[in-house]
C-alpha cells in the first residue's frame, strides 16, 4: 500500500510521483495515440498539444479526471485516489491467502506513511485485530510523537539511512538526518523489529566512510540485526516523466552486482544479516 | 552427463524428423491379405500388431543402452493408414512447412502414391468417422465451434500404473487365460465378443516377446561383431536384458526401464492413441528397483542416471505423427504428450517423494529436452525441499517442470468416482488432465470454443464468418432486456451446441469400439483381462470423456463487457456494440478503447468479472458433467487449449472484450493476454475462483522475468505461490521465464508487446512504456540471471 505524499525530496527518488500528498494527472506518452479528445474534453482548457503530444498546464488542472475518462487508449490517469480504510482494508484482506502462506503480510509505503498517522494508525490497529501482519516502511522523518505511537502497533519498521553525513544528506534529500535518526533509535528501542535500508545510490552515499559510519551507527542500536541495501536504479526518471509537474532527478549509474556483493560483505563483517533488493 | 549421453542427446536433438512409410507399407500389405476377411475384428488387429513386430526394422543406435524405436530410425516417424491417410498434398505440406518439417523423401511419395493412397482411400477410420456425422455436426465442426481429437488419431494418450512391474507378458498371458477358461457361452451373451478380445490380447503379449527377442537377436549379432570389449559387453547385456524382459517380471532398474519401453512402442505402434503414452508415476515404479540396486551394490546413482538419460533420448526420438488435411499446415508445435509425473502420494496416503524423484528431477534439468515433459505433483505433504528443487529447473526457463496439485486430483478423481486407493496412484498427463493410471480410457473428445457459443448468441444462432446456420434460435439480441436474459440464451446455445458434439462423439466411439480395437493396449489397462472387453469398448474399469473448454477468459471479459456497459452502467446500447463488432470496430476505435481499458476483467481478482467466470463455469459443468457415455463412463469437463485458442480465435470475428477479429482466445484459464493488471497474486486468486474440484483438469499458465526468481527468495517465493494457489484448490500451474531475446523482439516491435510486463527494480512495469535506456539495462540485467 502506497502513500501519496512525502516530505523528503531525494534526488534519486524511484517513486517521484508519491512526493505531492494529493492526486495527480499522469501521462504515458507510448500509449497515446493523439486523438486530441483531453485537448477537447478537458473543463479549464489545461490540454494542449505540443510536438510531443498533449501536454498539461499543472497550473490550470483541477485533476478533475474527464480527460481520463476519454483517453480510450489509457494512456492518462490519475495517480493516487482518496480512499477510506474500510477500503484499504478489502485490498489487504484479499491477499490473506499469500500471507498466511509465507509469512508475509501488508506493507504501508509511500511516499511516507508517517505523513498520515491517524489513517495509518487505524489501519495498523485493524490489522493488529484481524491478526494480519505489517510492515511500516518509512523515512522515519516524523515527530516523535508520532513515532512513540505507531511503534508498537506494526510488526516491522524497514528504516531508511541515506547518509550519516548531516549536510550530504540536506544537499540530497531536502532535509536533515538529525531527527531521522532519533527517530530510528527510538524505534530500535520500541519497536517489535527494525530493518534497515540503505539504498546505494554511486556517487552519494557508497564511499566506504559513510557506509562504515552508517554500520557503526545501527551497531549502537543493539537491536538491529539486519540491514539491507538497495542497489539504485533509474525507474524514478522513467516514472518523473510521466508527471505534469516537473521533477528533476538526479542521473547515477546503477551499481554492479560485484559493486553490491562487496558493500554486503563490508557490512556483513560488523555481523549483521545483509540482503541486496529487498 | 557422460560422453555417451552428451553424444546420443546431440544426436537425439540433431536428427531431422522424417516420415518413415514402413509401418504404411506393412499394414497395408497385411490388409491386402484374406486375414481380415478371415478373422473376428480384434483377432484381425492382433494379427496386425503381431505382423508388425515381427516385420519392422529392428533399430540399434551406436551406444544405445535402452533400445527401440517407433520408425526405422530415430524421428523417423510412422504413419497410420487406416486411422487417417496422407494425401500426397498433406505429404508436400509436412515436406515444406517452415515449422517442424517432416522431411517425405521422393520414395516415400512414390510408395504412398501407388500403395497406400489406392488402397486406404474411403476405408480409414477419419472417412468412416465424416461420413456418419450429421449436418449440424459437420457444419459445427466446419464452422470452428469444436474439435474432434479422433478423427485422426486413436482415443489415447493413456498413462500407465506399476503393473509391468511386477509381471511379465507371460503372467498377463496366464491371467487372460484365466478369463478365457471362466467364459460362459450358456449365460453370457458376449461371450463370443469376448473370447475373441482375449484371444487377440494372447496374440499380442506373444507379438510383444517377439519383438523383444528380434533387439536381442540383433543386439547378439551386434556383440559378436564389436571390436570394442566395453561396448561388446554392454551389447551382451542388452541382449540378456530384452529376453528377460517383456516376457517376465523386471529384475532390475535396467530392465524396468526397457520393459517399459518395449509397452511403449507397442502402444504406440498397435495405433496412434493420440500421440502418446506414458510411464506415469515413474519416481514410484522405479524407486525399488533403485534402492534394491544401491542396497546390493549392483547399481551406482551414476549408472542409474545415465540408463535414465538413455530413457530420456528415446522419448526425444519420438515425434508426434504428423496430420493430416489443414492442421497438416498449422499444428507445427505438436510433440508426442508423455508426461512423467513425480512426486504426489504413495497408495497408502504418505508422502510420495523419494529419492528416485531427486534422481529424475536431476535427469530432467541436465537433458533440457521438450520430451518427455515432467511434472511435479505437489501434496501439502510433499516436504518444501521438493518444490524448491523443481523451482530450481522452473526458474532456468524451460517451461518444466509443471506443478500440480496432488490433494485436488485425488479429490477430482474420487468425485469422479474413483477408489481412494485408484486415485491416490493417479495423476496427470498429456497437458493437465486427470487419470487413474492403468485403470482408466479417458478420452480427450475434443475442444470447445466457448466465446463462438457468445457469437452465435450475438447472432441468434447464425456464424456471421459464413451466414450458416450454427446455433438455434435464441432471439435478436438488441431485445434481451437484462443480462440474465443474454445469459440464458448463451446457455441455449450452449447445451444445444454441447448435444451435438456429445451425439457425434457416442458415434465415433462406437466406430472405434466395432472397428478399431487395441487388444495390446488392452492387456495394460485394467479390467480389460477380467471382463473380456477392449480398451475402446467397456473393458477399462473407468470410462471417461472429457470435452476441453477454450478461452474461458476470452468469454468472460466479453460477457462482462456485456454486462458492465449493455446492462449495468448503458455505456452504449447493444446495437451499438453489434455494429461495432461487424465492423470489426473500425470507425469504433473508442468504443474499442473503452471495452479494453474500462472495464472490469477477469485475472484481477474482481468480484464483477470474476463472478461472471463462475456463471460461464457453472453454464458449462451442467452441460456437460455427468452425462453418460456410450462405455459405462461419464463426460466430464477440462479447461485447457495445447494450441487450439489460436484456431479458435481464427474463426472468431470482434468479440465484446475489445479483441478483433481472428486474433487468438485467451489460453487455458489465464486471463486474456495483458487483461490482469494485478499482478500474479491477483491472478491466482481470480484463477481460484472457479470450482477446479469439479473439471478433470485446469491450465494456468504464467509468465515471470528471470529477476523476480533470483536467489534463494526467488525459489522461495515461488514455492510460496505455488502452495498458496494449491491452497485455494488450484489445479495446475506452469512457469514461463522471460528470455532477453523476448525482450529485443519487443524493444523492436512494441505494438506485438504492449502487454509485455516486467520488473524493474521494486516494481513492475509494462516493458513497452520504458524508456530505451532502461529497457536496455533491463535486457543486460535478463541475459546475466540466465540461472
Amino acid at each position: 500500500m502506497f502513500f501519496k505524499g512525502c516530505p523528503l525530496r531525494c534526488q534519486w527518488c524511484h517513486n517521484p510521483e508519491s512526493w505531492k500528498p494529493l492526486p495527480e494527472p499522469g501521462f504515458r506518452p507510448s500509449r497515446c495515440v493523439r486523438c486530441g479528445r483531453c485537448i477537447e474534453i478537458c473543463p479549464q482548457n489545461a490540454v494542449s498539444l505540443a510536438e510531443t503530444g498533449p501536454v498539461t498546464d499543472p497550473q490550470k488542472c483541477t485533476v478533475c479526471g474527464e480527460c481520463v475518462t476519454a483517453c480510450a487508449a489509457g494512456a492518462r490517469e490519475i495517480i493516487g485516489r482518496r480512499t477510506t480504510a474500510a477500503e484499504v482494508m478489502a485490498e489487504a484482506r484479499k491477499d490473506v491467502v499469500f500471507y498466511d502462506q509465507s509469512g508475509g503480510g501488508v506493507t504501508f509505503s509511500g511516499g511516507e506513511p508517517l505523513m498520515q498517522p491517524e489513517f495509518l494508525l487505524a489501519l495498523l490497529e485493524t490489522c493488529r485485530t484481524e491478526g494480519i501482519r505489517t510492515a511500516v516502511d518509512t523515512t522515519c522523518y516524523a515527530t516523535p510523537e508520532v513515532i512513540q505511537r505507531v511503534a508498537p502497533v506494526a510488526d516491522l519498521f524497514l528504516c531508511d539511512i541515506k547518509h550519516m553525513n548531516r549536510e550530504r544528506h540536506e544537499e540530497y534529500t531536502g532535509v536533515g538526518n538529525g531527527r531521522i535518526l532519533e527517530n530510528i533509535a527510538a524505534l530500535a528501542r520500541a519497536a517489535k523489529e527494525v530493518i534497515i535500508r540503505v539504498p546505494i545510490v554511486p556517487g552519494f552515499n557508497d564511499d566506504r566512510a559513510n557506509l562504515e559510519a552508517t554500520a557503526r551507527f545501527v551497531q549502537g542500536l543493539k537491536t538491529v540485526r539486519r540491514i539491507d541495501i538497495l542497489p539504485y536504479n533509474r525507474g524514478g526518471l522513467e516514472k518523473a516523466g510521466r508527471l505534469t509537474g516537473r521533477i528533476d532527478l538526479m542521473q547515477a549509474q546503477t551499481p554492479s552486482d560485484s559493486t553490491m556483493n562487496g558493500i554486503a560483505e563490508f557490512l556483513r563483517g560488523y555481523g549483521f544479516e545483509v540482503k541486496i533488493g529487498g | 552427463m557422460n560422453e555417451r549421453v552428451a553424444r546420443l542427446r546431440q544426436q537425439s536433438v540433431d536428427a531431422k524428423p522424417s516420415i518413415s512409410v514402413e509401418r504404411a507399407e506393412l499394414m497395408t500389405a497385411f490388409y491386402q491379405s484374406d486375414v481380415p476377411l478371415r478373422e473376428s475384428v480384434p483377432v484381425c488387429r492382433a494379427l496386425a500388431f503381431q505382423y508388425l513386430m515381427e516385420n519392422k526394422t529392428i533399430c540399434i543406435n551406436e551406444g544405445e543402452l535402452i533400445v527401440g524405436e517407433k520408425g526405422t530410425a530415430p524421428k523417423a516417424t510412422p504413419t497410420y493408414p487406416e486411422l487417417c491417410c496422407h494425401s500426397m498434398q498433406d505429404l508436400q505440406i509436412l515436406n515444406d512447412r517452415e515449422k517442424t518439417p517432416f522431411a517425405a523423401s521422393d520414395e516415400v511419395r512414390r510408395i504412398y502414391r501407388e500403395k497406400i493412397i489406392p488402397f486406404w482411400s474411403g476405408k480409414t477410420m477419419r472417412e468412416k468417422i465424416f461420413r456418419a456425422m450429421d449436418p449440424a455436426w459437420l457444419n459445427a465442426y466446419e464452422a470452428g465451434m469444436f474439435t474432434e481429437f479422433m478423427e485422426q488419431r486413436s482415443p489415447g494418450h493413456t498413462v500407465l500404473d506399476n503393473k509391468i512391474y511386477r509381471k511379465g507378458m507371460l503372467d498377463f498371458k496366464q491371467d487372460i487365460q484365466r478369463s478365457l477358461d471362466h467364459l460362459d457361452f450358456l449365460n453370457d451373451p458376449q461371450a463370443y465378443a469376448k473370447q475373441e478380445e482375449l484371444k487377440a490380447m494372447l496374440l499380442c503379449a506373444d507379438a510383444i516377446i517377439r519383438f523383444a527377442e528380434r533387439h536381442a537377436e540383433r543386439a547378439r549379432v551386434l556383440a559378436r561383431q564389436e571390436s570394442n570389449p566395453r561396448r561388446k559387453a554392454e551389447l551382451e547385456r542388452i541382449a540378456e536384458v530384452c529376453t528377460h524382459v517383456p516376457a517376465h517380471a523386471p529384475r532390475d532398474f535396467w530392465e524396468a526401464l526397457q520393459y517399459y519401453w518395449f509397452v511403449h512402442l507397442g502402444v504406440t505402434t498397435e495405433m496412434n492413441p493420440w500421440d502418446s503414452f506414458c510411464p506415469g508415476r515413474l519416481d514410484q515404479h522405479l524407486y525399488p528397483f533403485y534402492t534394491r540396486g544401491l542396497d546390493e551394490g549392483t547399481l551406482t546413482r551414476e549408472q542409474a542416471q545415465e540408463l535414465l538419460q538413455c530413457f530420456w533420448i528415446k522419448f526425444n526420438n519420438q515425434p508426434a505423427p504428423p496430420k493430416v488435411g489443414v492442421t497438416a499446415a498449422e499444428s507445427g508445435t505438436y510433440t508426442d504428450f508423455a508426461q512423467i509425473n513425480n512426486g504426489g502420494l504413495r497408495e497408502d496416503g504418505a508422502d510420495g517423494v523419494n529419492e528416485a524423484t531427486f534422481l529424475i528431477l536431476d535427469v530432467v534439468e541436465e537433458m533440457r529436452l521438450v520430451q518427455p515433459s515432467s511434472s511435479i505433483q505437489v501434496s501439502k505433504k510433499n516436504p518444501d525441499r521438493f518444490i524448491k528443487r523443481a523451482a530450481r529447473i522452473i526458474r532456468t526457463g524451460f517451461g518444466q517442470p509443471s506443478v500440480f496439485n496432488t490433494d485436488l486430483i485425488v479429490q477430482e478423481l474420487i468425485r469422479m468416482g474413483k477408489s481412494v486407493a485408484d486415485a491416490r496412484n493417479g495423476g496427470s498427463s498429456g497437458c493437465v488432465e486427470v487419470g487413474a493410471f492403468g485403470k482408466e480410457a479417458y478420452i480427450l473428445t475434443g475442444y470447445f470454443n466457448l466465446p463462438k457459443v457468445l457469437e452465435l448468441t450475438l447472432n441468434n444462432g447464425i456464424d456471421p464468418r459464413t451466414g450458416k446456420r450454427i446455433g438455434i434460435e435464441t432471439g435478436d439480441p438488441e431485445r434481451f432486456g437484462s443480462f440474465e436474459q443474454l445469459f440464458e440464451a448463451y446457455r441455449q446455445q450452449l447445451n444445444y451446441l454441447i448435444d451435438v458434439k456429445m451425439r457425434g462423439n457416442n458415434i465415433i466411439e462406437r466406430l472405434y469400439a466395432t472397428y478399431m480395437p487395441a487388444p495390446f493396449l488392452s492387456i495394460l489397462i485394467d479390467d480389460c483381462i477380467a471382463r473380456g472387453q477392449d480398451y475402446h469398448d467397456s473393458g477399462p474399469r473407468y470410462n471417461t470423456n472429457y470435452i476441453q473448454g477454450v478461452g474461458l477468459g476470452t468469454i468472460t471479459d466479453a460477457l462482462t463487457a456485456l454486462k458492465y456497459h449493455v446492462f449495468d452502467h448503458k455505456t452504449f446500447s447493444m446495437g451499438q456494440l453489434l455494429a461495432a463488432l461487424r465492423a470489426n470496430f473500425e470507425g469504433h476505435e473508442s468504443l474499442r478503447q473503452t471495452l479494453w481499458q474500462r472495464t472490469p476483467k477477469y485475472g484481477n481478482d474482481d468480484d464483477y468479472a470474476d463472478d461472471v467466470m463462475r456463471s460461464v463455469f457453472e453454464a458449462y459443468f451442467q452441460a456437460v458433467d455427468d452425462r453418460p457415455n456410450t462405455k459405462g463412463g461419464r463426460y466430464r469437463i477440462n479447461l485447457l487449449p495445447t494450441t487450439v485458442h489460436v484456431y479458435f480465435g481464427s474463426v472468431m470475428g470482434a468479440t465484446p472484450d475489445g479483441r478483433k477479429a481472428g486474433l487468438p482466445l485467451s489460453e487455458g484459464i489465464s486471463p486474456v493476454q495483458g487483461a490482469d493488471r494485478q499482478g500474479p497474486t491477483a491472478v491466482l486468486k481470480s484463477a481460484a475462483k472457479m470450482d477446479h474440484g469439479r473439471t478433470g483438469g485446469t491450465l494456468l499458465n504464467m509468465k515471470f522475468n528471470p529477476q523476480v526468481l533470483e536467489g534463494e527468495d526467488g525459489l522461495e517465493n515461488l514455492k510460496d505461490l505455488i502452495r498458496s494457489y494449491f491452497r485455494l484448490d488450484g489445479h495446475h500451474i506452469q512457469f514461463n521465464v522471460v528470455d532477453a531475446e523476448t525482450l529485443r523482439k519487443a524493444q523492436a516491435r512494441p505494438e506485438e508487446y504492449q502487454n509485455l510486463i516486467v520488473r524493474v527494480a521494486g516494481y513492475s512495469d509494462y516493458f513497452v512504456d520504458l524508456g530505451k535506456d532502461l529497457q536496455n539495462e533491463i535486457i543486460a540485467r535478463t541475459e546475466q540471471k540466465a540461472f
